[in-house]
């Protein structure tokens, strides 16, 4: 018995030995980062601001590999089945790590228990916006018009999935109306859309629209976080305006394989907060209109309670609406 | 307005001049790769940005753009196969001028068009950004859905033989664009429970399968497999009656360039398309085309390198990327801090002004670029036929790979070449399948998408008058096209009589 104990007992230090091992000598090749979405997406930007510090940090290149379609699902498998060994890396987000469970009944991966959780990278707030000819001025008689006539009004999305979509189903689900929802590929056409007055409205995260709002092109009620937006500083939220449960971002973050080696794990997160810490890399995030993350959600730990908490908010409403890709 | 100093600064205080060039020759080089579209050559180069001043990085992305509009005609003149989606109507004309052994000829066509089409293009984004930015706002779901209509009408003047083969065709391409997760609804549909297929079939393996794989196949059946193939070796420029001849069909491809660049969601294959079947309308020789015209690679070839300029006016404007390559461009912009939109003309004014001045030296870079890189790309298409098709199996399916790194892709393409080969030997033409693919979605998605608006009422197209106007202009094509069969029919009868 004790040889056993022993024989077990060495092979776990050699087991950590190696680990730490590991540790030291990570990176010493390119890493990928998979990036679910087309290049030049909010996910896309995001990743590749904070790809580019660390990469400076860690003295090997993050190099983004772009893995679209299927709501982001796609890239979002093929980085859960890599091998887990530091070196394949995946930019997830509020779509592929929470929203898809409701949407997809055969996702193919756990959000929580098939990936090391590394940390948040970021957290995008989302508006409320209106075409600018919209009759209702604020977020109380916008609600009162909807519910009193759902079917007379519009809602643009960038599609099944999408963050536009997703935390429009939540609104709706909130006032306990459901108006018509017209998909669009993409939240860019979408908001062209809502620009030129062909529907009534959308909820999209704020960074690409902020320009518009401040030339009047739309309008937006309210901002369904619990801070003003400094980019939009006279948006109420929808604490303010009367809707204090309608909370939602768009928030990305970093994820590796499970079964990667928690002392690589900790290597990425260290780097991870140091670049999220480097004024240059908070500017760049500020100036598209994303929010650095909360520290605890910055931890390993952290995101993981994050994500459980987010599916847990995300995917019975979805699955309520009856948003049904079945796989 | 910036001043010539302001210019001059900017020319060689910063890496202005580099930038272009290098954006230039990776473009040319990534858009003649099969399979490496322009939006994903300009992701590729995106990383070196960083290090860049902000002029410097859009310049190169910008100058990427440029050059693999124009490097996607090579492959799709020399081996059959467009290197971009927007390189498929050059295929028509440009590898039928090959076959010919006037491949020189072509390439030159297509490099001058290139060029004017891109200057066009250029000229319309410094001068008339505002007034045509509105245009982008103008264009509704019932206005995309008749243009994909009136796209499709196009069918029946590339039938050049059955009307009925092409429209068969065109459906085929219209099936194969559903599968996928249909955006609208979320369903799956003709996946097979097969992961790979969610994302759909893009029109880019359409097009490689179709054409090049196809091709293959029928010369691997072929008797002549030792002979050298015929492509010429000189490049010719166009000399000034030549030039004089192209003007027509690349004013009609910069003037359908302009206007697909500018809706959001047109973008070049469209609009190459398009310019194609106008040029070949108003041309004092429609009967060259499809048989090797020198008209029919100059039109589209203006067009798609318009797009990549027009396409930057409701980006700069808006936000709103018309095509994903602008999309990548609108990552590079706000990587750098820079927002689109209103402001940026204000704000950013230097930026805006080195990319004006970047782009035009990589347009005009194009065409020491080209004649560098074009003889190589002739000698390599001058080996034995063996050899040659061996070499372009390599490239098509090794760029197909990296589509999304995976098999799966290549098994597609391979039976979508072996489709293409059934229907050549039944005499069912290509190109309606390949508009089908790239037509279909837009159609399906707007028509869908204004019933949504509408509740359902189909009215709603009446309402729309860019739309009703698309919708009688398709009418016209078709009556007349079938009109003209009909009258073929007649004539040939006559004459066998």
């Amino acid at each position: 018995m004790s040889v056993r104990l022993t024989s077990l007992a060495c092979a776990a230090a050699i087991l950590a030995c190696c680990a730490q091992a590991q540790a030291q000598t990570y990176p010493n090749q390119a890493i990928t980062v998979i990036v679910p979405y087309a290049p030049g997406g909010n996910t896309d930007v995001v990743g590749r601001l904070v790809a580019e510090p660390m990469s400076n940090i860690l003295g090997q290149k993050l190099v983004i590999e772009n893995v679209a379609g299927a709501g982001g699902t796609t890239g979002s498998l093929r980085a859960s089945r890599a091998t887990p060994d530091g070196y394949t890396l995946l930019v997830g987000q509020m779509g592929t790590h929470a929203a898809s469970v409701g949407i997809y009944q055969n996702l193919g991966y756990d959000p929580v228990k098939d990936f090391e959780h590394i940390g948040q990278l970021s957290d995008t707030p989302i508006g409320l916006l209106v075409r600018k000819n919209f009759p209702a001025q604020d977020l109380k008689s916008f609600i009162e018009m909807i519910k009193a006539a759902p079917d007379k009004y519009n809602n643009g999305h960038g599609g099944i999935g999408a963050t536009s979509h997703v935390s429009c189903i939540l609104f709706t689900a909130l006032i306990g109306a459901r108006p018509p929802m017209v998909a669009y590929r993409g939240s860019g056409p979408a908001f062209n859309d809502l620009l030129s007055g062909q529907y009534d409205f959308l909820c999209d995260q704020i960074p690409h629209t902020v320009a518009h709002v401040k030339a009047g092109g739309v309008r937006m009620l309210a901002i369904a976080t619990p801070e003003r937006s400094d980019a939009l500083p006279d948006v109420p939220t929808t604490t303010e305006a009367g809707l204090p449960a309608f909370q939602a971002s768009g928030w990305n973050a970093l994820f590796a394989p499970r079964g990667t080696p928690q002392p690589i794990v900790q290597v990425l997160n260290a780097a991870l907060r140091k670049a999220l810490d480097e004024p240059a890399t908070k500017n760049k995030l500020e100036s598209i209109g994303a929010i650095p993350p909360r520290a605890e959600n910055r931890t390993p730990d952290g995101l993981r309670a994050f994500v459980a908490s987010e599916i847990q908010k995300w995917a019975p409403i979805m699955k309520a609406a009856n948003v049904d890709a079945p796989r | 307005m910036a001043t010539a100093s302001q210019i001059f600064t900017m020319l060689f205080a910063t890496p202005v001049i580099p930038a272009a060039l290098v954006g230039l020759v990776w473009g040319v080089i990534g858009g003649a790769l099969p399979g490496l579209s322009a939006s994903v050559t300009m992701a590729l180069i995106l990383p070196f940005t960083y290090a860049l001043d902000p002029v410097s990085a859009i310049v190169l992305l910008a100058s990427v753009y440029i050059g693999a509009e124009y490097g996607g005609s090579i492959p799709a003149i020399l081996i059959r196969t467009p290197g971009t989606n927007s390189a498929a109507a050059t295929v028509i004309d440009g590898y039928e001028l090959k076959r010919q052994g006037r491949a020189g000829e072509a390439l030159g066509v297509s490099l001058w068009s290139g060029v004017v089409g891109s200057l066009f293009g250029l000229f319309t984004l410094i001068a008339f950004t505002e007034p045509f930015s509105r245009l982008a706002l103008a264009f509704t779901p019932m206005s995309y859905c008749a243009l994909g209509v009136l796209g499709l009408s196009i069918i029946a003047s590339l039938s050049g033989g059955s009307l009925l083969k092409s429209l068969a065709a065109g459906l085929v391409g219209m099936m194969v664009a559903t599968v996928g997760i249909d955006p609208l609804s979320g369903v799956n549909r003709f996946t097979f429970d097969l992961p790979d297929l969610l994302g759909g079939v893009k029109p880019i393996m359409a097009m490689i399968g179709l054409f090049a794989v196809s091709e293959l196949m029928r010369q691997s059946g072929g008797v002549d497999l030792g002979a050298q193939a015929a492509a010429g070796v000189r490049i010719v420029f166009p000399s000034w009656p030549m030039m004089k001849r192209l003007f027509k069909p690349q004013g009609i491809g910069c003037g359908v360039g302009l206007m697909e660049g500018l809706l959001p969601g047109g973008g070049g294959s469209v609009a190459a398309f398009f310019s194609y079947n106008e040029a070949k309308r108003w041309s004092k020789h429609p009967e060259e085309f499809g048989k090797g015209s020198v008209e029919g690679v100059a039109a589209p070839e203006a067009a798609n390198n318009t797009v990549a300029s027009s396409s930057l006016i409701p980006l700069l404007s808006f936000g709103i990327p018309g095509s994903n390559s602008a999309a990548v461009l609108l990552g590079g912009l706000l990587i750098h801090g820079l927002i689109p939109g209103p402001r940026l003309f204000e704000q950013n004014a230097d930026v805006v002004m080195g990319l004006y001045v970047g782009s035009f030296i990589a347009i005009l870079a194009q065409i020491p670029v080209g004649l560098m890189i074009l003889p190589a790309c002739m000698w390599m298409v001058n080996r034995p036929r063996p050899v040659l098709a061996a070499f372009v199996f390599l490239l098509v399916m090794s760029g197909v790979y990296s589509l999304n790194g995976a098999f799966f892709d290549v098994a597609l393409v391979m039976g979508i070449g072996f489709l293409g080969w059934l229907m050549a030997k039944g005499g069912y033409p290509f190109l309606p399948a390949v508009l089908g693919v790239v037509l279909g979605p837009m159609v399906e998605s707007n028509y869908r998408r204004s019933l949504l608006l509408s509740g359902g009422e189909h009215d709603i197209f009446l309402e729309d008058a860019i739309a009703v106007g698309f919708f009688v202009a398709a009418f016209f094509f078709l009556a007349y096209s079938l009109w003209r069969e009909r009258m073929d029919a007649r004539a040939a009868n006559l004459k066998e009589a």
